[in-house]
């Protein structure tokens, strides 16, 4: 972990819970490494909570590499990829840095921001895959070779400080949820101790500060080209671009419960290590404060997932898939998202089984493989809940709901998951049926304290539960035989109640969605010759490459119209073809 | 893919009558029938036969090659003389060719479309056009085609999204610096939008009469002039006319161009009990209608009592002016106050027309009826406060999706259908 020591988040939090459900490995080593749990939102509906967690760095690195040495039937070989072996368009294999020489079916490439990756820090710039690595400069002219389009990013990360020399008495304190709330379906309760962040804030002198020594900046001094993130300003951004305000918000979280490093989140910056240690000390509770190292900005290369399919392959090649910053997003949760995708789809294609796609109706990955794939990026991808259109169903409680039962499928779920997996299932059916087979009167529903309308009508269980301010508790208290219903059960039924008049609604969205993305363009489809369609649009759909027609009404600029053509022009097609 | 063919004109007999047929055998069907076509877009006269040689029609016809004609695709046109029965033969003649089929509705600019000869705002616009009766729809079709209505919507979407991502903002960056509560800002940018759109879906009639047309009915107790005036407006016999109280039973209709306008004058039965059961359902006809109406013109004679009351546009005059001593009011008869009927129901419906929004299909009403119920909605609920932001969002997302229909993100399907089941075949 190169950035923040921290999983989850707004929307982040619910693709951990779906690579969970997929029984991917991110949701449980997070719960064996969270050192801090909380369910941001907490107070809010369910469809934007999300789960989040501060990791203990060396049990997350301990428990990943154990969940990945006692993975069945997988190799781990370590080595620097420099190459790969072509067969025409095919990708057959890699070719290490001492020449060995990896044979494969299908090869996915993650190279994170090591891709030609430079790091700055002030004036000062080194090649560098993150602080302590060498770059990916051999991979990268292969990669040129293949004349994907390419282009730069970059990021940043805060100078880490010695918890040690830190004036903790003098800070506030975050401590994490009294009721915490972990990622994986498996766990109940997190496993090692928890632990509280501190809050500080930057003051009118450190800003002072910052803006007297902007020209060092690598990112103000013109060293930098790549697009950050908007999401996740450096400092110098805040205190340039937010000019008039006089104090930014500083989370303190310690890296580990055995670790004195402390990650000052908020404060990420390419200064010169002198600067940054001036303005880290003018921050109250951090005056004696010790760089254990210093922040840095790191630049490096992705490709545009324009590029790819809905598979994280590269068109026009086989056996070829991207995941992660290589794909212009962010780390951690939307890499691993990645990774279950282009990890699937790679061993798929190795024994010639159909692809695997997500769709923006069942899961937040399927909303981030069309977005990168259908918009392509302009500063790191990040997830975020009002990507979805269909939050209200796409929620982190029913991410085993939506996706467990594909992963069975497919084969990708483990039998002790399956067996979970299966009796919450029948257990929430039955819970549902009780709840469906209840018809409560008006007068009876009065009586449980709710507005309903006088329409004689009576309205199940399920249907009450959807009624604002209505608990499950509050129905059981009322009708008994509902008690006998598991507590786990009775919340989630709760939740899935709630938004049930919404997601009804939705079903003709979805089945719209279903019928657009069912309508697949072909590879060789020709935007350029159809007529009627301005030029400027034709460019955008040239280079967006829509694979279906649900991605191409997503195009910027596409209007009904255009659609509409492009539809005719798709029929037409079909036509000569069957004709 | 098929060929197909159609008449292109009116049906109905008509001084010449256009059969077009286009497609990969048109040429081939078009030989059959004329014994050899003259060269692309030259027109020529032949003597059509059929397949037995029977003698149908002479015709100029006239045929196109591929990309070179209104579909794309070959075609030949043969302009006939315009008998249903001599189009009923060629017609009849065509169907035996090899390959070839009627066409469906609409099918001729379908192919037009997706050979790439027109776009879909070309298309859009030749249904407007072709739809266009009066000056005053063929305004408001070219401001509805150069985006008033698409500028008007984006201004609301603008607003809408905004209120949006101020929600989204304190959902999605809850554990940051962002402001906690936009509740007020929220409340402004949805309350605004709102009103917007009452005051738009109030315009929505005299948008609608410009497309469809005004009516306006003659009203007034049996045996006024009313016939007479109707007549006299028309410049024909359209009702009859006679001195027997009671001679119009049903309604009469005449379409006229008022202003540029389009009208239809309603003359009504004479209101008055009745025992005859007949004149009585006139009676009641003649009430409704004049109610729907957009504009009635009341005949009163003096001390004469009606028991439906003018509305304040309503334009009330003296009866028969020809036969009062003080000369005053209209006479259908003499045709004094003609002119002045039709300036004032000129000014009176223009009145209507200047408020007309550019809200012009019922499918635009019920995007925007839709849109209100979503705000009327989210409303309360932002006012709940951030716990409830995820539904307020839900409500102001389901709002802009509902307008978006209006300009943008349409189910294709439906657009496509909607569009080519608008078209009249041959078109």
């Amino acid at each position: 972990m190169s950035c923040n020591p921290a999983i989850g988040g707004l929307g982040k939090g619910h693709l951990v819970r779906e690579i969970d459900a997929m029984d991917g490995v991110m949701g449980r080593v997070a719960d064996k490494a969270g050192i801090q749990f909380r369910l941001l939102n907490r107070r809010k509906g369910p469809a934007v909570q999300g789960p989040r967690a501060q990791a203990d760095r060396e049990i997350y690195r301990s428990e990943m590499l154990r969940e990945t040495i006692s993975a069945e039937n997988l190799e781990i070989l370590e080595g620097e990829v420099v190459d790969l072996i072509l067969e025409g368009d095919r990708v057959t294999g890699v070719v290490l840095a001492e020449g060995q020489r990896i044979s494969s079916k299908s090869v996915v490439l993650t190279t994170g921001t090591f891709l030609r990756g430079v790091i700055h820090i002030g004036d000062v710039s080194s090649p560098g895959g993150r602080m302590g690595d060498k770059p990916s400069v051999r991979l990268a002219e292969r990669i040129d070779s293949f004349e994907l389009p390419l282009g730069r990013l970059k990021t940043g990360t805060p100078p880490r400080l010695d918890g040690r020399t830190i004036d903790w008495d003098t800070l506030h304190s975050q401590p994490g949820d009294d009721d915490p709330v972990v990622f994986s379906f498996l766990n109940k309760l997190p496993f090692a101790r928890q632990i509280s962040c501190g809050i500080t804030h930057t003051n009118e002198a450190t800003h002072d500060i910052i803006r007297e020594n902007l020209s060092r900046s690598a990112m103000y001094g013109g060293q930098i080209s790549g697009v950050g993130p908007r999401y996740c300003p450096s400092i110098e951004d805040k205190v340039v671009r937010f000019a008039d305000k006089t104090s930014h918000q500083v989370f303190l979280e310690p890296e580990g419960l055995n670790d004195t490093t402390v990650y000052p989140n908020g404060i990420s910056t390419s200064l010169p290590i002198d600067i940054q240690e001036a303005y880290v000390r003018s921050i109250e509770g951090l005056s004696q404060v010790q760089i254990v190292q210093p922040g840095y900005a790191i630049e490096y290369d992705y490709v545009d997932p324009r590029s790819l399919d809905l598979r994280l392959a590269v068109k026009g090649m086989s056996g070829f898939f991207l995941a992660g910053q290589i794909n212009g997003t962010t780390g951690y949760e939307e890499a691993a998202a990645q990774g279950l995708v282009a990890g699937l789809n790679a061993a798929r294609h190795a024994v010639d089984q159909e692809p695997v796609h997500f769709s923006r109706s069942d899961s937040y990955i399927g909303v981030m493989i069309d977005d990168l794939t259908s918009r392509g990026v302009t500063e790191p991808y990040r997830m975020f809940t009002s990507r979805a259109e269909f939050r209200l169903s796409l929620r982190a409680d029913n991410a085993d709901q939506r996706l467990t039962g594909k992963g069975i499928a497919l084969g990708c779920v483990a039998e002790a998951r399956q067996r979970i997996f299966e009796d919450k299932m029948d257990r929430l059916a039955a819970g549902r049926s009780m709840l469906d087979s209840k018809g409560y009167s008006s007068s009876e529903i009065k009586q449980i304290g709710l507005m309903a309308s006088q329409d004689g009508a009576r309205r199940t269980g399920y249907q009450l539960l959807a009624f604002p301010d209505m608990s499950f508790s509050r129905l059981a208290a009322y009708d008994h035989d509902l008690a006998v219903i598991d507590d786990d059960i009775q919340a989630q039924l709760e939740r899935d109640a709630l938004y049930a008049n919404y997601i009804d609604r939705q079903q003709r969205d979805v089945a719209a969605l279903k019928k657009d993305e069912a309508l697949q363009i072909p590879e060789d489809f020709d935007f350029l010759r159809i007529e009627g369609l301005s030029n400027e649009l034709k460019m955008k759909l040239n280079t967006a490459r829509p694979v279906n027609l649900a991605q191409a009404s997503r195009v910027d600029g596409m209007t009904p119209a255009a659609l509409t053509l492009i539809l005719a022009k798709l029929r037409q097609a079909q036509r000569v073809k069957s004709a | 893919m098929d060929t197909i063919f159609a008449l292109a004109t009116a049906q109905g007999k008509s001084g010449v009558a256009v059969v077009r047929v286009s497609g990969p055998n048109a040429w081939d069907a078009g030989i059959a029938l004329t014994g050899g076509l003259p060269e692309p877009r030259r027109a020529s006269v032949r003597r059509l036969v059929d397949t037995d040689g029977g003698y149908l029609d002479e015709a100029l016809v006239l045929c196109f090659s591929k990309n070179h004609s209104f579909t794309g695709e070959k075609t030949v046109e043969f302009q006939l003389h315009g008998s249903i029965a001599v189009v009923r033969a060629v017609l009849s003649a065509l169907s035996v060719q090899p390959g070839l089929r009627p066409a469906m509705p609409g099918e001729f600019t379908r192919r037009a479309l997706e050979n790439g000869r027109l776009d879909l705002t070309q298309v859009e616009g030749l249904a407007d056009l072709i739809e266009a009766e009066t000056e005053s729809q063929r305004r408001q079709a070219l401001r509805v085609l150069s985006g008033d209505l698409g500028k008007r919507v984006n201004s609301w979407r603008r607003d809408l999204i905004r209120a949006a991502a101020l929600l989204e903002a304190v959902i999605d960056f809850a554990d940051e610096d962002v402001p906690v509560d936009v509740t007020p800002e929220v409340t402004d940018l949805v309350t605004g939008v709102r009103a917007e759109l009452v005051q738009e879906l109030r315009g929505f009639s005299g948008a609608e009469r410009i497309r469809t047309g005004f009516e306006v009915a003659i009203v007034g107790a049996p045996n006024v002039g009313k016939s007479t005036l109707l007549n006299a407006l028309a410049g024909r016999e359209a009702a009859i006319t006679s001195d027997v109280a009671g001679t119009t039973r049903d309604v009469i209709e005449v379409r006229m161009d008022i202003g540029g306008l389009a009208v239809t004058l309603l003359d009504t039965a004479g209101l008055r009990d009745t025992d005859d059961r007949v004149e009585a359902i006139g009676v009641a006809r003649a009430k409704d209608r004049a109610a729907a109406a957009d504009l009635r013109v009341f005949l009163m004679e003096d001390g004469s009592d009606l028991d439906i009351i003018p509305e304040p546009d309503d334009l009330v005059l003296h009866a028969k002016a020809d036969l009062r001593p003080d000369g005053r009011g209209i006479s259908g008869f003499t045709g004094q106050g003609l002119d002045a009927l039709i300036v004032a129901i000129e000014d009176r419906l223009s009145k209507k027309v200047a408020q007309a929004s550019l809200v012009t299909r019922e499918r635009h009403r019920l995007a925007l009826l839709e849109g209100i119920s979503s705000l009327d909605v989210a409303l309360p609920v932002v006012a709940q406060g951030v716990d409830s932001y995820d539904i307020a969002a839900e409500e102001i997302s389901i709002a802009i999706r509902r307008l978006s229909t209006l300009v943008g993100h349409v189910d294709v399907e439906n657009l496509l259908d909607e569009i080519f089941s608008s078209f009249c075949v041959g078109k």
